[in-house]
């Protein structure tokens, strides 16, 4: 029975060092906002390119710059950029600087379970900031039921739904929350965790629509494409020229219109309650954490390769799971900052 | 043990006059050494871990001192920590999971110890070995897709309806809560209170039973006045050790609690636990205050789970031995 | 007085009836946790589970055969970290330490054992993820292996100490040195017990989630050798369950079967070990 137990511990010992492949591993973590778009471009990029596994793990954008930071990870992802001390944080700790670069645009959407209603709802920006601050306690309240008239709200509690985790999806709605609502910004504020006035926590993108979902008069805010994905409803929000707009790939394009022209050099930019009479309110850019310096040669140009690919090929996919294309101003800025990658 | 050792000059502990490398010569002393290494290396281990964990967690406590335990704000963004909310949600969830589990154990308890013919009793505390062995994460996804939508279908119309005034029972369900998490955490302690506590009863000598049987009383009467209360600190034991495990349980209760770091009266309403909130928020600490407050809060755990365990033991000991000493 | 007697003896029956339904309805819960984990795992598990990596976000079919053999690695690994330390720490108490020292070493062994799985997940974090810069198979496995010490070491001390007199008397008036009688004799003895045990602490971490979030963390991809953030099944289980994806739930289910599965006939085979043999202690 020894015997055999240590042939067994040996062969299988063998067998995980033998069976190390050639496969260059680079390690990523961070945003869920963005999570399905890379997920399918890792695979395809993988198929294409079988030395490169990209392993990106979604924890939320919060654990992405941590990670990243931290250097356990080689590369992160947020929704939120770094502000200023994180930056100087990333470069005290490693001697040099790390950069951003947009992938996507992405729309947050404020997504119910009503029973009886499946359309799309209209949400003021007070609605929202009252809802979320726990003002707003009932579905049919009149800050509500004001823009959907016509539609049968209960008069049931509102049950709110947040992120548990540092998440850039958070750092999304709370910037416009901020910008819309001057008790938000001075009660709550913005940030990748913020302390919540109401509402449950839910794990990721995934919670939250998983909460959601299973929470009859529930309300939450998550990415476009997990409403799509999970057939569930979504509403419209009220821009700054007045007009209700849903997310979708048009308005959210839109609301990345005026920024494109004028994109900073780090490429940190919000576009939330962006002017623009077709353009979303709550979209955003979202962001890959990239080190300025690597030392291993091999994982640098990997994801060089990896970011020139994005830039090009990687752009054709990414509206089948509703996120919008980067702007072309954008992309040809980004091409020139990838060289700065050493 | 003594006399074979001293008959074994050759091999057994070594006078002062030898030197050290002559010891090692004699392979007992090599065999002696390792294992000591090894042993020592448990101690260093935990010491290490205990000394991390008070390193650690320095920041809070110069920030905050005391108040760390009784603010109950918790705010990343202005750099604001207080323990308050978890401690709240880990005592409450905890102590909903006892009420559930503790009538159940001990019921079932006696019945194994006094009542079923011991090949059943064997049989049955083997099946309750093994729902101790069933993972948490198990029991976290049995919590999310079976507990939750009882909670919301049932469990709630059914006490709120009648009881809706008291402050427990009060306001909207959730389907994720205290109440929620308490009852999956009572599944998953019930087999430590059952299986201790039999232990406990099954060491109880015969004459006490049937000195009262003796006088007259009934079966339940003898098992209820006198069996028990004999056991009583014992069965005690087998409360703490349940409440230790229940205190440091970490994924069942963060998928089914709610994940709110708010205090509330109601039992519906949704909370955080301490490790529900490591689990959650440890990788993504972004700053040393944030990230030392919850090392902080870990401490705070291991010395609540080290405390229970202690007294656990101390008073299973004590009622086995007293049991043994009694005689019978 | 027969009036009074009568109620008596009908509260006594009905109180010890209820201790009858509290022990079945105990034992129920195991049987409906099998049940339904057979059930909503049972119709999920199929070749592709086992074999296929998974698919990106969102789409249906791939599966778990990355975090199958990465549980299978990290358990073996925190077997040879944990198992070695508890058995030879065992061997010292029980055969070679004072009385002061035994009672450290044993102190600090229950200290660990009560230690709750996150807070070792911190500890594994802070030794092993953060110098080396990377999350790991062998963090993860660390983790779990200092889990597996303190199970491993009072067991294998009460093992070897209820080996009976004569055996190691017997062979020490044959001769034998020390160490001799203990690897020959006494640890043979004693080797049912000790199995029972190491089983059990393989049954105990292997469903463990927490100390795993911030070790091994996890991978779309199998992971090669030790140095890579490894999948695991509990981690896929918890990531599955809470998102909203149906075919997710699906997968979460099949792999609770899994590893609910493993680590039952764990178990069970540890306990018939142990009945077959000596009478043992319990620990």
């Amino acid at each position: 029975m020894k015997r055999i137990a240590g042939l067994a511990i040996g062969v299988l010992a063998l067998c995980a060092i033998v069976l190390a492949d050639n496969a260059l591993l680079i390690n990523g973590a961070g945003a869920t906002f963005p999570y399905p778009i890379y997920s399918k471009w890792f695979d395809v990029y993988h198929t294409n390119n079988p030395n490169f596994q990209f392993n990106y793990q979604s924890v939320g954008s919060g654990a992405g710059i941590k990670q990243v930071t931290e250097g356990t990870v080689d590369f992160g992802a947020t929704d939120g950029p770094m502000n200023d001390d994180q930056l100087k944080a990333y470069q005290d700790k490693h001697g040099s600087g790390i950069l951003h670069f947009p992938t996507v645009l992405g729309a947050d959407v404020p997504t119910y379970n009503i029973s009886g209603v499946t359309g799309a709802l209209n949400f003021t920006p007070d609605a929202l900031a009252g809802i979320f601050l726990g003002k707003v306690t009932k579905w049919n309240d009149p800050a509500i039921a004001g823009a959907n008239k016509g539609v049968n709200l209960p008069a049931a509690d509102i049950v709110v739904v947040h992120r548990s985790d540092g998440s850039g999806t958070t750092y999304i709605w709370t910037d416009y929350l901020s910008k819309v609502s001057d008790e938000w910004k001075s009660k709550v504020s913005k940030g990748t965790s913020v302390n919540w006035p109401v509402g449950l926590g839910g794990k990721g993108n995934e919670g939250v629509t998983g909460l959601v979902k299973q929470t009859p008069n529930s309300i939450g805010y998550v990415e476009l494409i997990y409403v799509v994905q999970n057939n569930i409803p979504y509403g419209s929000v009220k821009n700054s020229s007045g007009n209700f707009v849903k997310a979708d790939l048009a308005s959210v394009t839109a609301a990345a219109a005026g920024a494109a022209k004028q994109m900073p050099d780090d490429f940190r930019v919000s576009i939330t309650n962006a002017p623009g009479k077709t353009a979303y309110p709550i979209s955003s850019f979202t962001w890959l954490l990239i080190p300025q310096k690597f030392q291993d040669a091999g994982k640098r140009d990997a994801i060089k390769g990896f970011l020139k690919w994005m830039l090009n090929d990687g752009q054709n996919s990414v509206e089948t799971l509703s996120y919008a294309k980067l702007p072309k101003e954008v992309v040809e800025k980004e091409k020139k900052a990838i060289n700065s990658i050493q | 043990m003594a006399t074979t050792t001293t008959a074994m000059k050759s091999a057994g502990p070594v006078s002062g006059s030898r030197s050290f490398l002559a010891r090692l010569r004699n392979g007992d002393e090599i065999v002696r050494l390792i294992t000591l290494i090894f042993a020592a290396t448990v101690v260093l281990i935990t010491a290490a871990l205990v000394w991390e964990l008070w390193a650690n967690s320095a920041l809070p406590r110069q920030k905050f001192g005391f108040n760390f335990f009784v603010t109950s704000v918790w705010d990343p963004i202005m750099d604001q920590f207080g323990a308050l909310p978890f401690i709240y949600g880990t005592m409450v969830t905890s102590a909903v999971a006892l009420v559930i589990a503790v009538p159940l154990g001990i019921g079932a308890a006696i019945f194994l110890a006094e009542l079923a013919p011991p090949r059943v009793s064997d049989i049955l505390q083997f099946f309750i070995d093994l729902l101790a062995a069933v993972p948490s994460v198990i029991y976290g996804l049995l919590g999310v897709f079976i507990v939750v939508p009882l909670m919301r279908t049932v469990i709630y119309p059914a006490l709120n309806k009648p009881f809706g005034y008291l402050p427990i029972f009060k306001g909207p369900s959730y389907g994720v809560g205290f109440m929620t998490a308490g009852i999956v955490l009572a599944i998953m302690v019930i087999p430590y209170i059952i299986s201790v506590s039999r232990e406990v009863l099954l060491s109880v000598p015969r004459d006490q039973r049937e000195a009262a049987l003796a006088l007259g009383s009934t079966r339940w009467e003898s098992t209820w006045k006198v069996v028990v209360p004999f056991a009583k600190t014992g069965i005690m034991g087998s409360i703490f050790l349940a409440l230790a495990r229940a205190l440091g349980e970490t994924m069942a209760v963060t998928m089914v609690i709610g994940n709110t770091p708010k205090i509330a009266a109601s039992l519906f309403a949704p909370g955080y636990s301490i490790a529900a909130v490591i689990a959650n928020e440890f990788t993504e600490a972004t700053g040393d205050l944030y990230l030392q407050s919850l090392i902080a809060l870990g401490l705070v755990l291991f010395l609540l789970t080290f405390v229970l365990n202690g007294l656990a033991r101390l008073l299973i000991v004590v009622t086995t031995q007293k049991g043994s000493e009694v005689g019978g | 007085m027969n009036g009074r007697l009568r109620w008596r003896k009908f509260v006594s029956n009905f109180m010890l009836a209820m201790t009858g339904v509290c022990a079945v309805v105990s034992v129920l819960v195991l049987f409906f946790i099998l049940g339904y984990l057979l059930f909503n795992g049972g119709t999920s598990i199929n070749w592709d589970f086992f074999t296929k990596l998974p698919k990106p976000v969102g789409e249906t079919g791939g599966g778990m055969s990355n975090a199958i053999v990465g549980s299978g690695k990290i358990l073996l690994l925190a077997s040879l970290i944990g198992v070695p330390i508890g058995f030879l720490g065992g061997i010292y108490l029980a055969e070679f330490s004072g009385k002061g020292m035994a009672s450290v070493v044993r102190y600090a062994a229950d200290l660990l054992n009560g230690v709750p799985s996150i807070v070792i997940g911190i500890f594994a974090y802070s030794l092993v993820v953060l110098p080396f810069k990377h999350f790991s198979a062998y963090a993860g496995a660390f983790a779990l292996g200092m889990m597996m010490i303190p199970i491993t070491l009072r067991s294998t001390e009460e093992f070897l100490k209820s080996v009976p007199r004569m055996l190691r008397e017997g062979a020490m008036a044959l001769g034998a040195s020390k160490w001799k009688t203990i690897a020959t004799v006494i640890v043979p003895a004693a080797y049912r017990g000790i199995m029972t045990a190491i089983l059990l602490a393989l049954a105990r971490v292997a469903g463990e989630t927490a100390p795993l979030l911030f070790t091994a963390f996890g991978n779309r991809f199998e992971s090669h050798g030790w140095s890579q953030p490894t999948a695991t099944l509990p981690v896929m289980i918890y990531t599955y369950a809470v998102s909203p994806y149906d075919d997710w739930h699906r997968q979460a289910w099949a792999a609770g079967l899994v590893l609910l599965g493993l680590v039952l006939i764990i178990n069970i085979m540890a306990r018939t070990i142990l009945s077959r043999g000596i009478a043992v202690p319990r620990s």
